[in-house]
């Protein structure tokens, strides 16, 4: 079996939430708050709260409330869409997410102000990562590590990891093309859809593809 | 109305689970990387405080979470505030004025607070490296930490959103002197200079109030207490307390057995720091009449076998709070697969996403017309259950606080070292 030129070398990662004092009443307040919020609170209401939200109809935490308790579905469907793949950094997706409810805004001036059933709380998401022994220089020892992850572990290696490392991929398809030179096998795994999927799906879905290429 | 006073047959928790027995739930490398976070605080010493050993949620947690710490290799100790009934009536007082009721109080019942408070210091050692202090009773504890070292973090279960301002102005300054405060809700906090986490609060799926029971098990508990198996059973589990509203749930099955057939059970009993519980009973039994499909069970705090098995026999569970700090009888509800109709207060939205994994509703008379309709449509009932299930699997369950509190106490060290 292909042996890498380095290994690919887990982390046990995870989030806490911490509570930011900003609240949105309003989608007005909800547009200015946007601007100025920290980016690890962008990152906590898209690329964190992405999980959660395979129970509701909408992919952030901006369109859920938007949907939820500002009645907008046409502006929930709009944030919904935006998809986080296509950014490599927090300011151009805050850039998007705020024009998106600006321009809205500009056309539906009567509810920019209309008080929210609840308001919106932001907080931030502050990641702790530790490094792990673990390490690996094959596809097999890479599926046998994704297997030991946790789910929080496996968002940070396979949907945060494009923050991290300016690419459009993640952590395995980066290690897959540079260290095994599988460029191949590195795009499979990249479109693997974790929208439309839970943790576990993606988990599954990328043993998959990992035992289908070594078979 | 048949009004129980029971002695289960059962002890406190009949078997106590180790780390890896959760392996089977939430998966093996979940408990991995637990050993790994838990690993990197180097065997520092923490302190859990609070205000009563049994009765109530935040018992039921620090229950489990201490010896789950422990066998982490986080030497954890649970020690519970000392005081007396006058004490604990302040207290009960301070919390109710906390979730927004008046306060009537009198300027001595806050010097009664700062003496308990001081007499506790006494006999308290607070020296280990991290000291938890559980909601409003001992957050005054925090004096003692002048000239230590440690980290100090304030643990919130209530729901802070509108307190009374007399009671929040007097517990605010101690707050101030924590490193961290914690919230079950964003919506609980209050503009604070320390920095606020969100912790959700969790249950155990291994505890004998969660884990898997023999149908017979199930039977011989309904029998007992004289339910019948074959008609449809609305259940609401709490300690007999206003901000429960077991009374509007009477009322609300008043107005469901216009129409359908069923049984009422309200089930639960006091905790040592409540001393309304027998009040509050005495309302429900009155409000109860003589009605025998209303089942009164006032069971002592160890009775989880039979809280389980009541969940488990029942067609809908109830939880018509009317405040509420987090609600983890909703989440045992929605892990036994059961529907929830619940007020939309606190942290029931959390766990009750409504038309997902259950009904929210803001009233007597919408809980009776969910009652209906999910008596009505026992499909949709069934897929309640299964989505909450699986939200409470993700979300709620012990091992994910266990993970926050070991990511909290990285997070206050390595702020502590300037990384």
């Amino acid at each position: 079996m292909k042996q890498a030129k380095r290994p690919f070398e887990f982390v046990a990662a995870t989030y806490l939430t911490q509570i930011c004092p900003e609240r949105a009443w309003t989608l007005a307040e909800l547009a200015q708050n946007l601007t100025k919020v920290s980016d690890a609170c962008i990152f906590n209401h898209t690329f964190q709260s992405l999980e959660s939200h395979h129970y509701t109809s909408f992919s952030n935490d901006f369109a859920q409330w938007v949907m939820a308790a500002c009645n907008e579905g046409a502006l929930a469907e709009e944030l919904a869409a935006i998809d986080l793949r296509d950014f490599l950094s927090i300011e151009e997706l805050r850039k998007i997410l705020s024009s998106t409810v600006e321009n809205y805004l500009r056309k539906n001036p009567q509810v920019a102000d209309r008080p929210a059933f609840e308001p919106f709380h932001f907080c931030e998401a502050v990641e702790v990562v530790v490094p792990l022994e673990a390490r690996a220089f094959t596809l097999a020892e890479l599926a046998e590590g994704i297997k030991q992850l946790s789910l929080h572990t496996l968002h940070y290696h396979f949907i945060s990891s494009r923050l991290r490392l300016l690419l459009r991929t993640n952590d395995f398809s980066h290690w897959i093309e540079d260290s095994l030179e599988l460029p191949d096998l590195a795009q499979r795994l990249n479109r693997i859809d974790f929208y439309m999927n839970t943790l576990d799906g993606v988990r599954k879905e990328i043993l998959q593809v990992l035992n289908q290429w070594n078979h | 109305m048949e009004s129980l006073t029971s002695t289960p047959t059962t002890q406190p928790e009949s078997h106590i689970p180790h780390l890896e027995d959760y392996a089977a739930i939430v998966g093996r490398s979940e408990i991995h990387e637990l050993r790994e976070f838990a690993h990197r605080l180097g065997g520092r010493r923490v302190k859990m405080m609070n205000s009563t050993a049994v009765g109530g949620g935040v018992a039921e947690i620090l229950n489990r979470l201490v010896p789950l710490l422990d066998e982490l290799g986080v030497p954890t100790r649970w020690e519970v505030l000392k005081g007396g009934e006058d004490y604990f009536m302040v207290t009960k007082a301070f919390h109710n004025a906390l979730h927004g009721e008046p306060f009537d109080g009198h300027p001595e019942w806050f010097e009664l607070f700062l003496k308990v408070t001081e007499e506790n210091r006494r006999w308290i050692e607070l020296d280990e490296d991290f000291i938890v202090i559980h909601d409003p009773q001992p957050v005054a504890l925090v004096q003692a930490r002048e000239g230590r070292k440690n980290h100090w973090i304030w643990r919130c279960h209530i729901d802070l959103s509108r307190p009374n301002p007399q009671v929040w102005n007097f517990l605010r300054p101690f707050v101030e002197k924590y490193d961290a405060a914690l919230f079950s809700a964003p919506s609980f906090t209050q503009g604070l200079p320390i920095p606020q986490f969100l912790f959700y609060p969790a249950i155990d799926p291994l505890s004998d109030k969660n884990r898997e029971l023999e149908p017979e098990f199930i039977q011989n508990v309904l029998e007992r207490f004289g339910i019948d198996p074959n008609r449809p059973i609305l259940t609401q589990i709490s300690r007999f307390d206003r901000l429960k509203d077991p009374v509007g749930v009477i009322q609300a099955y008043h107005r469901v057995r216009k129409y359908l057939d069923c049984q009422l059970v309200l089930a639960g009993g006091g905790a040592t720091d409540d001393p309304e519980g027998e009040i509050v009973l005495r309302e429900v039994q009155e409000a109860a009449g003589t009605d025998p499909d209303i089942h009164i069970l006032n069971l002592p705090p160890w009775s989880h076998l039979e809280i389980n098995a009541l969940q488990r026999a029942s067609t809908i569970v109830i939880q018509k709070s009317l405040r509420e700090g987090f609600g983890l009888t909703v989440s045992e509800a929605l892990l036994k697969k059961k529907p929830v109709i619940a007020s939309a207060v606190g942290g029931i939205p959390f766990q009750v996403i409504h038309k997902v994994t259950g009904l929210l509703v803001q009233s007597v008379d919408g809980a009776a017309y969910q009652i209906r309709f999910l008596l009505s449509n026992p499909d949709i009932a069934r897929k309640f259950g299964e989505n909450g299930y699986e939200h409470v699997k993700e979300n709620f369950l012990l091992t994910h606080n266990v993970k926050r509190y070991l990511v909290l106490f990285l997070r206050l060290l390595a702020a502590n070292s300037g990384k």
